[in-house]
């Protein structure tokens, strides 16, 4: 209800005493009314912008935030002032909503933004007041069709992440649509656009008019007929072509009769079609006629161009969502045709020797002069049809001129989100990158906190706050979540690169002894440190290497923890191993030249980590020492777990 | 047609373009000379200011912070200071969103507009207000009577509480249970008629109203029904 409407009700209530002497039923009692404390002045304090309002101001909208009892969650006693900490700017128009009845939106301001704050306190998006509510719908929809495109961009761009196990079809089907994300692909697409190219130009130089040798009479005959068979070679040859691409677009296709229905699988049959008629049709001077008209629609092959060229598919969107405003310029274009060729022809009667024959006739010389065109062919000889044939003139170009602006807008709209999707798409790539680094991050930092034996309660404490006084209070918190997690769950945190290796088969007993210098780059070699489960750890090592060079933050430490680690050369247990990050944590990271002489030991069975754990520092995920990991979160880092060198 | 009739049209055609083109030059204006004043007729918005706080104060039995918190409101609907019948339809229909309030509401603007002169002003707004909340049980008696008396000649008639008693059944609307019958309201008003009217004259007056009003204890316990709104 309006705000209005609250303001009145009492007046309505007040009125309801006309009721009284007309009931027949005793009426109900009146709701009971809270201490009613009278008007008083609010304030309330916005970021440090003060604003004061009537309490009855704010009482107007009872469902929203300020107008009931939650904004007293908001309540500062001391101050005695409601606290937001909101956007002052944003928050006036909200209380002038409540002043006025109006919400109105403000111009300079981002619509999500606006739409958070609304959400924030209870202001429902259709409350904007109706000067500014079409702005606010076009500035919503742009923004929502903006990100609607970047996500459907993001999905159609997710051609690297299929799913190891698609079958032949849909590997073929993402080899069509997405050409450049294999070779072969890429060579078809080009195949299929050569041929395209030479159909269409075989087509066209086919009717051209081919010197015949000299004989007695120069005679001049098409191409075509010239040199038949080389002519038919070639066409047999695009055709099989064609046939071979369309089928196997409708065996790859995850919705047949969708791809039997779309645009493109029609021009492909409308294509390939006249061929395989004129094969069949026998060749007599009946048909014959009928054959040749087959042969225009060889020319429909031009569209298939459509699939290579981004821009000719434009033009046809373009066309399809201006299809009402060509309608309009149809029918308007047909009446005024109608009109002029009646009067003009009326108008010519009486001339003899006159083209304008009939109506019909003169429709040829309206349109003709309508575009402006003016062959010439047909030309008044009266003045009445000269005046009526300039108007013709004058009216047609205003009636063309009226809704092609309109096209063209809708053309360049079309364009232009187009290149901003190409470039949304360039940048999207970056951006998942970063985004990608920052998770990783957050979960390198985890198990560089585990692995540092954060999760240990024993002693060693002083070295423990070595590492782990970098680490805010959110941090800490959070990393207990995560291992609380673990613990629920009995798996650990991995990350993806570990997880999907560990679907494929590793074999176990990859050796992996290479130098590495840890100062080099954080590529630490994986090879670090082998464990009785060295699918496990191998894996992880190595891709420890790969993760942490994406790894911006906590890298430092992690390159200490690393280099404690591995300056370990050949830890003889596995205590005195998980023992060691303590010992070796100075955090300068100086290049520490080692050997990773750590031999991983050849398939020890898979179930060695379970029960070789007890003396596992932390014991991080010791019961969930499955070889099951969660990929969600990476753990490049080395457990302490399997940071264990099985005795030989 | 002949040849010179379509040359007649022809000509008929070019004077007419000839003539448009003229206008354009502002030489031939055959019907451009009508009044500008339709510009004028938005500024002449008639702005009430009300008296004085205390006098108000004195009138109605609102305190003055009441009478404030009254006003505050009531400006911010009517900036004008006046509502008129229209607008004041529009209100009170809001709360009556299944039935058609209009009616009811006409009679009530005129039971508030003391003067008559198609405008509630502040005053009569308060002024009402003070008698419905804080006047006693007479004179808010006496306001209902005010309101039934449609022509304000001291009789209720039949017609007149036919009248009322339809717009009050217009404001259930079309769904209630019991089903509306056509009847209705014109036997509540026999069982009115019945029960106030004395002297079986058709009419009730001001006296028989108070006194069978007084009578009836139903009447009298909801009196105070409506007394802390405000």
């Amino acid at each position: 209800m309006a705000a209005g409407v609250a303001t009145w009700l009492p007046f309505a209530r007040a009125a309801a005493v006309g009721w009284l002497p007309l009931a027949q039923q005793p009426l109900p009692p009146a709701p009971g009314v809270k201490a009613s404390r009278g008007d008083e002045v609010l304030v309330v304090n916005v970021s440090g912008r003060r604003f004061e309002t009537w309490k009855n101001t704010l009482d107007r909208y009872p469902d929203t935030l300020l107008g009931s009892s939650e904004k007293e969650f908001f309540y500062d006693a001391d101050s005695g002032e409601y606290f937001f900490d909101r956007d002052p700017d944003m928050f006036r128009h909200v209380l002038n909503f409540y002043r006025t009845g109006r919400l109105h939106c403000p111009r300079q301001e981002c619509i999500q933004a606006f739409d958070e704050e609304l959400a924030f306190y209870g202001l429902v998006p259709e409350l904007v007041g109706d000067c500014c509510l079409e702005e606010y719908r076009d500035r919503k929809k742009e923004n929502a069709e903006r990100l609607a495109e970047d996500e459907e961009a993001e999905q159609a761009g997710d051609g690297p992440a299929l799913p190891a196990g698609s079958s032949l079809r849909q590997r073929l089907w993402r080899a069509f649509e997405n050409p450049h994300t294999s070779t072969a692909a890429l060579v078809f697409y080009y195949v299929t656009g050569f041929f395209i190219a030479v159909s269409v130009i075989a087509n066209v130089v086919e009717t051209i008019p081919c010197r015949g040798p000299a004989r007695r009479p120069p005679r001049e005959q098409p191409c075509g007929e010239r040199f038949p068979l080389a002519f038919f070679c070639t066409d047999t040859a695009c055709v099989l072509i064609f046939t071979g691409e369309y089928l196997l677009r409708l065996f790859a296709a995850p919705s047949r009769c969708r791809f039997l229905r779309s645009v493109m699988s029609l021009i492909d049959v409308v294509a390939i079609l006249p061929y395989y008629i004129g094969l069949f049709v026998p060749k007599n001077e009946d048909v014959s006629g009928a054959f040749v008209t087959l042969r225009v629609f060889r020319v429909f092959r031009i569209f298939k161009f459509s699939r290579h060229s981004q821009g000719l598919r434009i033009l046809g969107y373009t066309l399809k969502s201006c299809a009402s405003e060509l309608g309009f310029l149809l029918f308007s274009l047909t009446m005024a045709i109608i009109i002029f060729a009646t009067v003009m022809f009326y108008a010519e009667k009486g001339t003899n020797k006159t083209n304008f024959t009939s109506i019909p006739a003169a429709f040829w010389y309206t349109i003709v002069t309508m575009t402006t065109l003016g062959y010439g062919d047909m030309v008044p000889s009266t003045i009445a049809g000269k005046i009526f044939g300039s108007i013709c003139s004058l009216s047609g170009v205003l009636v063309i001129a009226l809704p092609v602006p309109v096209i063209v807008s809708n053309f360049s709209r079309i364009y232009h989100q187009n290149q901003r999707a190409d470039k949304r798409r360039a940048q999207q790539k970056v951006r998942l990158a970063r985004i990608r680094l920052a998770k990783s991050g957050t979960t390198n930092a985890f198990l560089q906190y585990k692995q540092n034996g954060g999760l240990e309660d024993s002693g060693s404490g002083e070295e423990q706050a070595l590492c782990i006084r970098n680490r805010s209070a959110f941090e800490q918190q959070h990393h207990h979540l995560l291992h609380c997690l673990e613990k629920t769950t009995c798996h650990e945190f991995t990350d993806e690169l570990t997880f999907s290796e560990a679907l494929g088969t590793v074999s176990l007993g990859g050796r992996t002894s290479r130098s590495t210098s840890v100062s080099s780059q954080p590529l630490g070699p994986g090879s670090l440190l082998s464990s009785c489960c060295p699918r496990r750890s191998k894996r992880r090592a190595i891709r420890l290497a790969n993760s942490t060079a994406s790894v911006s933050r906590g890298s430092m430490q992690e390159l200490d923890t690393l280099a404690g680690l591995r300056r370990s050369p050949a830890p003889q247990s596995r205590s005195s191993l998980n023992a060691k990050p303590h010992d070796s944590l100075d955090l300068n990271c100086d290049s520490r030249d080692f050997v990773a002489a750590i031999i991983s030991i050849p398939t020890p069975p898979a179930n060695t980590p379970d029960e070789s754990q007890p003396s596992s520092p932390g014991g991080s995920g010791s019961g969930a020492s499955s070889n099951l990991r969660n990929s969600s979160l990476g753990t490049p880092c080395l457990l302490p777990e399997t940071v264990k060198i099985s005795s030989l | 047609m002949g040849i010179q009739g379509m040359e007649l049209c022809a000509m008929a055609v070019v004077v007419l373009l000839f003539i448009a083109v003229l206008k354009q030059f502002g030489i031939l204006e055959p019907m451009s000379m009508e009044d500008s004043s339709d510009s004028e007729l938005e500024l002449s918005a008639v702005r009430h200011q009300p008296e004085e706080l205390d006098q108000l104060q004195a009138q109605t039995k609102f305190t003055k912070k009441e009478l404030q918190s009254l006003y505050r409101g009531f400006k911010n609907e009517c900036p004008t200071g006046l509502v008129d019948e229209d607008t004041f339809k529009l209100i009170y229909s809001q709360f009556f969103p299944q039935g058609d309030a209009t009616t009811y509401a006409h009679f009530l603007f005129n039971a508030f507009d003391a003067e008559g002169n198609g405008a509630i002003r502040f005053e009569d707004f308060v002024i009402g207000l003070s008698i419905l909340l804080r006047g006693t049980v007479h004179e808010k008696l006496k306001w209902a009577f005010n309101l039934y008396d449609i022509n304000k000649d001291g009789y209720i008639t039949k017609e007149e509480m036919l009248a009322i008693m339809k717009s009050i059944y217009d404001m259930m609307g079309r769904h209630t249970y019991p089903i509306l019958r056509e009847d209705a309201p014109l036997e509540h008003v026999e069982r009115f008629f019945q029960k106030m009217d004395r002297n079986q004259d058709g009419v009730v007056t001001i006296d028989e109203f108070l006194e069978t009003c007084q009578k009836d204890e139903n009447i009298m316990s909801s009196m105070q029904l409506f007394e802390n709104v405000i």
